[in-house]
This record gives C-alpha cells, structure tokens and sequence, in this order.
C-alpha cells in the first residue's frame, strides 16, 4: 500500500478556553480529494492553518510528503498549491504577473515561470485577461486565478480552503470541471466546502467535523447510506407540521421539522406518498437522501452563532 | 508539540529577496509620482525655512565655526526625510499589503517565513528611504547648498539611518489595528524627536535634562553623524553614533519580528 500523501495525527489546538481542534487524525492518499465539511466554528480553517504550519499544534503530529511539520514546513510547502478563503492576489499587478510574482516565492527561475504562465492561464481560462488587473476580473475569475496560482510550483496537493463561497453556478461548474482535470492529472486535493453538491461531485471521501471532533468519516455514498434512509418526503404547506403526529408518521423511520417544513426519512416511499394523496392542499417533494441531509442529522439544524 | 516563544532567533535566508522584488515592481509602475510627492514635501520645508527664516536667524553657530542657516538645517533636514520616508512606507504601505490586501498571507502559503517577509518590508522600506534622500541630496546640490566631498559618505549613513526608522517603526506595524494608530506615531513620537534631535535648532538650545535626553535619541545621532560631511569634516563620534544607531536597529528589527510572530499566530 503506498504511504498516504498526507497524515495528521491527533491534532489538538486550543484558543483561549476553546477547544477549537480536539483529537483529529485523517489522512490523504496520493491522487485523491479529501472533503472536510462542517459548520462554521467546526475548526476546518484551524486544521489547514494547522497543515500549512502556520499554527502550532497544541500536541498532534503532521506528516506530509515524507516530511514533518512545521519542522519541515518550508521543504512541504515549496510542494504544495494553496486556495485561501480569501482572494490573496495583488491588485496592482496583471494577472501574468501575479503569477510571475508568485512562482518567484517558490525560488523558481523567471525563465521556468515565464513558459508555464501561458498554460496556467489557458487553464484558468483567463487567456484573454492576462493584462487585466484582479479588480477588473469578476468574482469567479478571481477564484480561478487563485487557483492557477496555486498551480505555478507545479505541486503534489492542493489545499483549497471554500474555492467556490460566493460564486454563482457557472463559475462554480467551471471550478469544479477544473478540479476534476487536476484530480484526473493525479493531483491530490484537501477541499473544505459548506456546498454538498461540491462536495459529493468531487470528494472520494469526507471528513465532517462540528466543534473541533470527528464526527464522521466515509465516502459520500457510504455515508449516507450508513446514517440515513434512502427516501426523503419533505412535505410543506399549512398542516404539514400536524402531520407528525399523525399515524403517517409510523410510515417513516424518522421525522423531522424545519420551519413548516416536515421531512420523512422512510425505507419505502410508497406507502407515504400514496397515504399523503389524502391531503391535497399539502405540497410533497420525494428525493433521495442526499449529503446534505446527512450533514443536518450529523450537525443538527440550528443556525450557529458565528454563522 | 508546544509552540516555540515569539522572541527566539530570526530564522533568515535569501527568500526576502521575491518579497523585495515584488514591492519594486509595484513602485515601477508609480516611481515617478510617488518620487515626487516624496522629495517635494521635504524641499518646499527646506527652501522656505532655509530661506526666509535664515534672512532672520542669518549664522548658526556649529562647534567653533559659523554657519548659514540653510546648510545647518539641510543637513538636519535630510535626516529628518530619511526617518519619514522609512517610517511612511514600514507603516502605511507595510499595514496595506500586512492587513488590507492580505499579501503576507499570501506569500506565507509559499515557501516563504514571515521572518524573511518582515525582513524584505524592512530592507524595502530603507530602499525606498535611500532612493529619497538621495534625490533630495541630487536636489540639494544643484541649489548649491554645499559640495563637500565628504558628502559622499553621507549616503551610506542615510541608508543605515533608514534601515533603523524601518525597524522601529515595523514594531508599530506589528500593534496596530488601523491606520489611525500611525498618526499617533508621528504626532507623539516622530515630531516630538524631530524638534529634540537639532534638525531645525541647535540643541544647545535645549534646557539641560532634555538635552541629556536628547542624546540619545536615534534621529539625534542620525544627525549628529551627517551634519559635519556637509561641512567637509568628520563626526565627532562616529563609532558611537553608528553603534547607537545599529542598536536601535538590531532592537526594534527583534521586537517588531516578535511582534509580528504573535500577530499571524493566533
């Protein structure tokens, strides 16, 4: 079995009186995408700064690329590509050049950098903007800048910290097909993501934290096949919330309510549905379970405070 | 594994030298006004005091000679630029790329330590000051104000005066949470000294304690070691100026690091 890319162990760290990261331990292997998902305060942030060295650990060790850290922090990032939350590109400068700028902190020559910038724009599909600045480029642009970016060392893993918050639905598409080519080019990624769909589609497996622990650990597909069932009935409209207690509800496994929304997790749709055809002025929705009806049972449904 | 302490060591190397190349790159593209937004502020000072409040104050007396006024206060005064242009650009331009742009964040995610990045802000802002006070030297002579060989040497005391405002003036970089924060610098801090170190007036003019004080300050030494190579002679204590003002430099260059440090690691 070859050794994974990428292994952090027991990771505890501690701000103040919070445990913010208590006991994690995963790994990456070589050529795939590891999810970590979790509401906001889960520590996902704290667990990249973690790997990155830019935080010490409380106690916990982390290995990656046969090195340590942060002993090693330098010799691991010159092979890793890094998405912060946060667009981190010069403003004044084009967007040829914050690639030329960037390759240079990697101690790559100007010669090298110079013949990779034509492909890594190509792949951005920023082609065209190579001389338009980040403030003229729009918000999916930018993210896909970032990305060639973290591409001009030519790196090992990606660490990409919620690459696609804030973008509409055609940039992230065209996000994550590139990420899909990257993945397919052997690359292996670490995604934190709030967006489900994001995470099934990329993901081989995923971690999901809420406050700082593990809570689950899986691939998309097992996961929810493990903690849920595999029909939701979500049914709204005025009386839907009566509905749970009524004999419809011995028709599912579990029920839960959201607002006036009720949701009917069951092994067999049928029965419920043909049972809720008694109630025409309700509205029903049948779906298969999903990721992010896995999250909410895992997380619960309450909004966070520092959401 | 515990977290080492904030005050160990500088861990450097030649990593700086991107950083630096990055922040010349940009002046590139805005060299020639920001060149003369900084070389004309300190030039209008120096004619208009030099000028008209040398008719008034004519000679001023300098150890056992005499002399115009315009060259006692050019002589100060280009110390006074080389501590403004370093403190300028260590604070307002070092907290935009630190804290509003994010750009540290940006390098540290490459294989760059935030030692080498605070060190490249520091070496870069003493560029910036060198390149200032020289046009203000390049300025100086073409008025005629003196051309005294000497002031050759004068430009390797400069950077050093600017490599020392750098420092000092990143520990402030390191603390702040806005850019208000600096005014308070300036106003509190650099002006105060300014008028303390014998730019505009003999400190002979200072009452006792203060003038003890005085001494010590680093804008004091600065001065002090530049104002006899505009006459054609020699400092009167070079090595202790020079070592007063390496300490200053060697001190604040550990503190802001330290400072720094604990900045990006929560």
């Amino acid at each position: 079995m070859t050794p994974p890319l990428f292994e952090a162990s027991h990771l505890c760290k501690t701000y103040g009186s919070t445990k913010v990261v208590d006991d994690l331990s995963f790994l990456i292997a070589p050529g795939e995408c590891l999810g970590v998902i979790g509401p906001n305060g889960a520590g996902k942030t704290t667990t990249i700064r973690m790997g990155l060295g830019l935080t010490a650990p409380d106690s916990g060790s982390i290995h990656a690329l046969g090195l340590e850290m942060p002993r090693d922090a330098l010799a691991i990032k010159a092979q890793l590509g890094v998405v912060s939350q946060f667009d981190t590109l010069d403003p004044d400068f084009s967007c040829a050049e914050n690639l030329l700028v960037y390759g240079r902190y990697f101690g790559l020559k100007d010669a090298v950098i110079r013949e990779r910038i034509p492909r890594l724009l190509e792949f951005a599909a920023l082609t065209h903007k190579a001389n338009a600045k980040p403030g003229e480029l729009s918000g999916g642009m930018k993210r896909r800048l970032s990305l060639a970016r973290a591409l001009v060392n030519d790196p090992k893993l990606l660490i990409l910290d919620e690459p696609t918050t804030g973008l509409d639905p055609q940039a992230r598409h065209l996000m994550w097909e590139r990420l899909q080519v990257l993945l397919q080019q052997g690359k292996s990624i670490l995604l934190t993501t709030h967006f489900m769909d994001e995470a099934e589609r990329l993901c081989k497996r995923l971690l999901v934290l809420d406050h700082g622990h593990k809570i689950a650990e899986g691939t998309p597909r097992d996961l929810i096949a493990k903690h849920l069932e595999p029909d939701v009935v979500e049914v709204f409209g005025v009386g839907a919330l009566a509905l749970v207690d009524s004999p419809l509800k011995a028709m599912a496994a579990r029920v839960e309510t959201s607002g006036e929304t009720a949701f009917f997790y069951t092994q067999q749709a049928k029965p419920l549905l043909d049972a809720l055809a008694a109630y025409p002025g309700l509205r029903t929705l049948h779906r298969p379970a999903n990721l992010e009806d896995l999250f909410l049972k895992l997380t619960g449904r309450q909004i966070r405070e520092d959401a | 594994m515990m977290g080492q302490s904030d005050w160990r060591a500088p861990q450097l190397s030649m990593r700086w030298w991107p950083v630096f190349l990055r922040n010349l790159l940009v002046w590139r593209k805005l060299a020639i006004p920001s060149l003369v937004g900084n070389i004309a502020e300190p030039l209008i000072t120096l004619v208009a005091f030099g000028y008209g409040l040398g008719m008034l104050v004519g000679q001023v007396r300098l150890g056992n000679t005499t002399v115009p006024y315009i060259l006692f206060l050019a002589s100060g005064s280009i110390c006074m630029s080389a501590m403004q242009a370093a403190s300028f650009e260590a604070l307002y331009s070092a907290f935009s790329r630190m804290h509003v742009q994010k750009t540290w964040d940006g390098i540290m995610n490459a294989p760059v330590n935030l030692d080498n990045i605070v060190l490249a802000e520091m070496l870069w802002a003493a560029f910036k000051s060198i390149f200032t006070t020289t046009a203000i030297l390049g300025v100086m002579l073409a008025l005629g104000i003196s051309y005294a060989p000497t002031l050759l040497l004068a430009l390797p005391l400069l950077l050093l005066i600017g490599i020392t405002f750098s420092c000092i003036a990143l520990i402030f970089n390191a603390l702040a949470k806005g850019y208000d924060f600096f005014t308070y610098y300036f106003t509190l801090f650099l002006t105060p000294m300014t008028f303390l170190s014998g730019v505009f007036f003999p400190r002979e003019q200072l009452p006792g304690v203060i003038r003890t004080v005085s001494e010590w300050l680093p804008l004091t030494q600065a001065v002090e070691l530049v104002r006899p190579l505009f006459l054609n002679e020699w400092p009167v204590h070079p090595v202790r100026g020079l070592l007063v003002l390496a300490a200053y430099a060697c001190g604040s260059f550990w503190a802001a690091l330290a400072l720094t440090r604990k900045r990006f690691r929560s």
